[in-house]
């Protein structure tokens, strides 16, 4: 890993103040952006109160952030935007077109997006593995747009169905992220996101299979989830969830859940690679799966990330069920949950920051750390009850 | 990590009790370990419901475990001495070690760390070496605190007697990080704790309070299961308000009983609304209250709406909608006899919540009315589970029947008819057990919707005389058969009919069993079977006629369906249990909401710490600690100048930084002697370099060193 001092004087050195090298195109991003956001209000402001309003305006900031923080997130979300806005013009009042338009039915209806995203996100994962095995620069790349365009679908799905509960009737509207269909959607493109960031930054596709192992994970169990148990028709809200706190409470939470399955898939990594190394230390897969600083660090940062997110999320939770139910906490399965998801990863990351563990263990701990917050997620609303009547299988 | 950082030259710790006390609560290695204590045994209260009535865990466990469990407190863990405890000591254990890291953090904030050996400086990762003849010492300084300056760090500089040091700094508020996100878990967890039930454990251990176990009405509560206004600081208690009532007190349930919290004010219910989507499922719970308070209001109550998710705040008493149910609806009820000749039923009327006095087959019988439900909206049967397909099955009124013993039947009774597969039913679920499955008995309706010819059938058949003149009228004339086989056969028909109208078809066979060798078993079933029908619908084509339908082209489809159906409710009677079918003919609801009521006084410090915790939490992942020294001295002529640095954590990020300002000083002073070979540790090792300084320095002693 030595580099040589002249190549590491010759690196520019980039201030790490953002507001230093906001240029031109920051500035038209960011127009553009509220510009979008005030007209979406313009449209639907009959529908908001107070409250969601600030959501909005929240909302649009950080995506204003967002965009100058990380370039390619311009390009994503003005894609999905334009793909969004085309797909509610197609529809204007009548929901009985997603059956007859052509482009609704096979491609922006949120059900035919959805399909689209979960066989772009599969096609991806293999692609990834395909990549890191051949080497090739090209099948990389193939792998990376086909992520971010199954991303774009998931996405432009979501926003299209959100239009779409209200074309059902106004009473009926609701963000989509109400049910455990549409979470586990928000889940893969979080994850994919999240993943999507980390390749940028550290500019390397070796872990971009197993992130996205993650994602065709949920998949199976949203197709399954589709056709089994029919479980993608929009329905209305219960009153509990009729709430402005669902907007921002649920997303955060999936900010932390993405990472920590991100942060898991890269201890599975991580495992399969230190195990190569051991047995094996000339193998193909010693030679081929990412490298391990590489792993743990992402591996790190994802769970900090995700840490972050989930303490955020469970607040919010918290005033949100101060405002519901009567106080900020009631050791209800779901709230009690979060907790051990959140005592787990404050453990792992004392043990990593104070005591300086590392490698192996902090690996293994970041996967079973998945399976304890899969229970917070999925087992609690199987086999728990309480008051998140949030969705059942 | 600490035996690396004894300090040299410091003589160790004496080893008193508090001392040793302190070093084990402040320990990371106890940290750690009452953090995934605390995750391990929160997990028991969600596998385990809490706070169920007391008998449902005997049932569950059997006395023996039940007894155990609930010496164990796991029926209301959160609540449980030994987990407040563990809660107690996680708290006391982050505060320890905030006490002995806090002066060390706000040190390395404030203070300039200018005492440092050159020779520890040449051991940092990040360090390069200067010799600068023909040099002025201060030229030198002001052009490396000018590089400082270029990267945004803020420095000291201090003479000593042959050399001087400048020491940098750069995001010294990531030291509060560890304060503020530390500090929450203290402020969160203590709000916590004065928030539970602590204060009620306290009282109830000192004898002031206890629990009321019996049934009582709000009146007859004794004082000592009585709270006063501000008796305790925090609760949180329910109350079931029938329309047009009102109510000064919520009952705070504990453990297998609750006590009575009196509020300073009364809240009245005026109307409660359910409003309903067009598939039937609830759009929303409404409430509109009036709060009576002479003292603050006056004569003038205050008028509110409350909702889920739209609770009342007054008084800093939070009052949300949590529940509802019935507030006595009026019924109009027929009951139809099951077990006697005559099938004209009794017309009687009750409310929700009362208890009427019923002659039974065995003595009276309370018949307690339960609950009236406007809307049942179930899963359409036959519907596998995934299809979500649900229908609204109407009006129901349930209601327990219970005899001198005090044994009870529970019945749920649906008001209309139900189409199943093409034909309409009257449904009255029935159980034995609580908590076991409704068995479902299905009325067919007759032409007049109603289940009066099903119930004028089955009361033909408890009348031997009746059922004789049917039988002889009907007699099948079989050829060259003596009277007396007449005799006996008709007979036989009447045994047949008192065996299956007692005990359904299982009487029958079972009687065949009893009486028939096993080897013609099967045959004589079939043969007593067949009979049994026969005259079955010899009864019911009497049952027809009598109501005047025309039989001369024979019976109709819809009438053969009719009588296999009613075959299938006879057969089902016997288990019913229940001397009369109870039909709801008409009814008046009336609502009741189920109110929460809360009071906390720690709310502000919980949301206090919330803040804290996110700031801390940000503060800590996403800014780093970062330091640079220079250490300058004077040397044969000119300048020698050293160089180091270190950050806490981010060290790629930083070894590009410092790389930077070594560029930026190799263009202000020329190239360096000697660099520590620039290597870009990998992130494995990086931090544990990274905070070498820290450890080394021998300035504090403690310096990381209490989470060993
Ligand atoms: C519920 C209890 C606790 C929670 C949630 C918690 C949370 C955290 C978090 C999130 C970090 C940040 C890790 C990072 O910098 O990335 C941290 C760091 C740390 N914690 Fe805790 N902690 C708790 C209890 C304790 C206790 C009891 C101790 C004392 C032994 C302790 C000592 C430390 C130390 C020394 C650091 C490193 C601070 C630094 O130098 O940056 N923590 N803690």
């Amino acid at each position: 890993m030595a580099v040589t001092r002249e190549a590491m004087l010759e690196r520019p050195w980039e201030h790490s103040s953002p507001w230093l090298r906001l240029a031109f195109w920051d500035g038209l991003w960011a127009l553009l952006i509220a510009v979008g956001s005030g007209y979406a209000y313009w449209l639907y402001q009959p529908y908001m109160d107070g409250y969601e309003v600030a959501i909005q305006i929240g909302s649009t900031l950080a995506l204003i952030t967002w965009g100058l923080y990380w370039k390619p997130a311009r390009r994503f979300v003005l894609t999905v935007a334009l793909l969004t806005v085309v797909a509610l013009w197609r529809y204007g009042a009548d929901y009985e077109l997603r059956k007859s338009a052509f482009l609704l039915k096979y491609l922006l209806e949120s059900q035919a997006a959805f399909m689209w995203m979960s066989t772009l996100y599969v096609l991806a994962t293999a692609t990834y593995f395909v990549a890191l095995f051949s080497r090739s620069e090209f099948i990389g790349k193939t792998a990376t747009a086909l992520t971010w365009s199954a991303t774009v679908m998931g996405l432009t799905g979501l926003l299209v169905r959100w239009r779409e509960s209200y074309l059902l009737g106004t009473d009926i509207g609701h963000i989509p992220v109400s049910n455990l269909y549409e979470v586990f959607i928000l889940f893969a493109l979080i994850t994919a996101l999240l993943y999507l960031f980390y390749e940028d930054r550290h500019r390397t596709r070796a872990m971009g299979g197993f992130a996205l192992l993650a994602i065709s994970g949920a998949v199976a169990f949203l197709l399954w989830y589709t056709f089994d148990r029919q479980a993608h028709h929009i329905q209305p809200l219960i009153p509990a969830l009729q709430s402005y706190w669902m907007k921002i409470h649920v997303p955060a939470n999936f900010i932390g859940y993405g990472a920590f399955a991100l942060a898991a898939m890269l201890g599975v990594a991580y495992l399969l690679r230190s195990g190569a190394e051991a047995h094996r230390p000339q193998g193909l897969l010693a030679r081929t799966l990412p490298p391990l600083d590489l792993l743990d660090d992402v591996m790190y940062k994802a769970i900090a990330l995700g840490f972050a997110a989930f303490t955020i999320a469970t607040i919010l939770g918290a005033l949100w069920a101060a405002e519901a139910w009567g106080g900020y906490w009631s050791w209800d399965p779901k709230e009690t949950w979060a907790l051990i998801v959140w005592l787990n990863y404050a453990a792992w990351l004392h043990l990593r920051l104070t005591k300086g563990w590392r490698g192996t263990p902090m690996a293994w701990w970041a996967v079973i750390g998945l399976f304890v917050t899969l229970f917070a997620f999925l087992g609690v609303n199987m086999f728990l009850s309480g008051l998140h009547s949030y969705g059942t299988l | 990590m600490s035996e690396t950082i004894t300090p040299i030259g410091k003589s160790v710790h004496r080893r008193t009790l508090g001392w040793v006390l302190l070093e084990f609560l402040g320990s990371m290695n106890l940290a750690i370990t009452l953090l995934v204590v605390v995750a391990v045994s929160s997990i028991i209260g969600t596998v385990l419901q809490q706070n169920q009535p007391y008998p449902n865990y005997v049932i569950k466990f059997g006395p023996f475990w039940f007894e155990v469990f609930n010496r164990l407190g796991l029926y209301d863990v959160y609540g449980a001495g030994w987990f407040i405890a563990i809660l107690a000591f996680l708290i006391l254990s982050t505060s320890v070690c905030i006490y002995r890291q806090a002066p060390g953090k706000l040190r390395e904030m404030l203070r300039f760390r200018t005492r440092i050996r050159a020779d520890s400086l040449r051991g940092f990762h990040q360090c390069v070496e200067w010799r600068l003849p023909e040099r002025d010492l201060k030229a030198v300084l002001t052009e490396v605190t000018g590089a400082f300056h270029a990267f945004g760090y803020r420095w000291r500089v201090q003479n000593y007697s042959d050399h001087q040091v400048a020491a940098a700094m750069k995001g010294r508020y990531n030291r509060l990080g560890y304060l503020f996100t530390h500090a929450a878990v203290v402020i969160i967890g203590i709000g916590g704790l004065l928030d539970g039930n602590l204060w009620l454990k306290l009282k109830e251990w000192r004898g002031e309070i206890a629990l009321e176990t019996r049934d009582l009405a709000a009146r007859d509560i004794p004082p000592i299961s009585r709270l006063a206004p501000g008796a305790v600081s925090a609760f949180r208690g329910n109350v079931m308000l029938p329309e047009g009532s009102a109510a000064n007190f919520v009952f705070l349930r504990l453990r297998d009983g609750f006590l009575l919290q009196e509020l300073p004010f009364a809240i009245e219910l005026r109307d409660f609304q359910v409003e309903y989507h067009a598939t039937g499922q609830p759009k929303s719970f409404t409430s509109q209250v009036r709060i009576h308070d002479q003292d603050h209001l006056g004569d003038t109550p205050l008028e509110a709406t409350i909702q889920v998710n739209h609770p009342l705040v007054y008084r800093g008493y939070a009052i949300y909608q949590s529940d509802f149910g019935d507030g006595g609806s009026k019924l109009e009820l027929r009951a139809w006899p099951l077990t006697t000749a005559r099938a004209d039923p009794v017309e009687t009327q009750g409310e929700i919540g009362s208890v009427l006095k019923v002659a039974g087959p065995t003595g009276a019988i309370r018949l307690e009315l339960d609950d009236f439900r406007l809307f049942n909206l179930l899963p359409e049967p036959g519907a596998q589970p995934g299809d979500r397909k649900f229908r609204n099955f109407g009006p129901s009124v349930g209601f327990k029947l219970r005899d001198a013993a005090g044994e009870a039947h529970e019945y749920l009774n649906y008001m209309t008819p139900v189409q199943l597969e093409g034909r309409w039913f009257f449904i009255s679920g029935a159980r034995a057990q609580p908590g076991a499955e409704f068995m479902y008995l299905h009325i067919p309706v007759d032409a007049n919707n109603s289940p009066e010819r099903f119930l004028r059938f089955n009361a033909r058949l408890h009348d031997a005389d009746g059922l004789r003149t049917v039988l002889a009228r009907s007699a099948p004339s079989v050829e060259g058969q003596s009277p007396d086989f007449q005799r006996d056969l008709d007979q036989v028909r009447l045994n047949l009919v008192g065996l299956f109208a007692q005990g359904g078809f299982a009487a029958v066979t079972q009687k065949a069993q009893a009486v028939v060798p096993a080897d013609r078993l099967k045959e004589a079933t079939g043969l007593y079977l067949n009979i049994l029908r026969d005259t079955l619908a010899e009864v019911f084509l009497d049952v027809l006629r009598e109501e005047g339908v025309k039989l001369e082209q024979g019976v109709g489809e819809r009438e053969d369906a009719f009588f296999n159906d009613a075959l299938s409710a006879l057969a089902a009677l016997p288990a019913y249990g229940s001397p009369f079918y109870l039909q709801l003919t008409r009814f008046q609801q009336v609502e009741a909401s189920g109110l929460q009521v809360t009071h906390s006084n720690a709310t502000g410090m919980v949301y206090t710490g919330f803040a804290f915790l996110v700031i801390g939490i940000f503060i800590m992942f996403y800014t780093s600690y970062r330091r640079l020294w220079a250490w300058l001295a004077l040397e044969d002529n000119g300048v020698r100048l050293i160089l180091a640095g270190a950050a806490h954590r981010h060290s790629a990020e930083f070894t590009g930084e410092f790389n930077a300002l070594q560029a930026d000083l190799i263009r202000r002073l020329g190239s360096p002697e000697a660099v520590v070979e620039i290597t870009v540790p990998p992130p494995d090792t990086a931090e544990a370099v990274a905070l070498q300084p820290f450890i080394r320095d021998t300035e504090r002693s403690t310096s990381n060193g209490s989470h060993s």
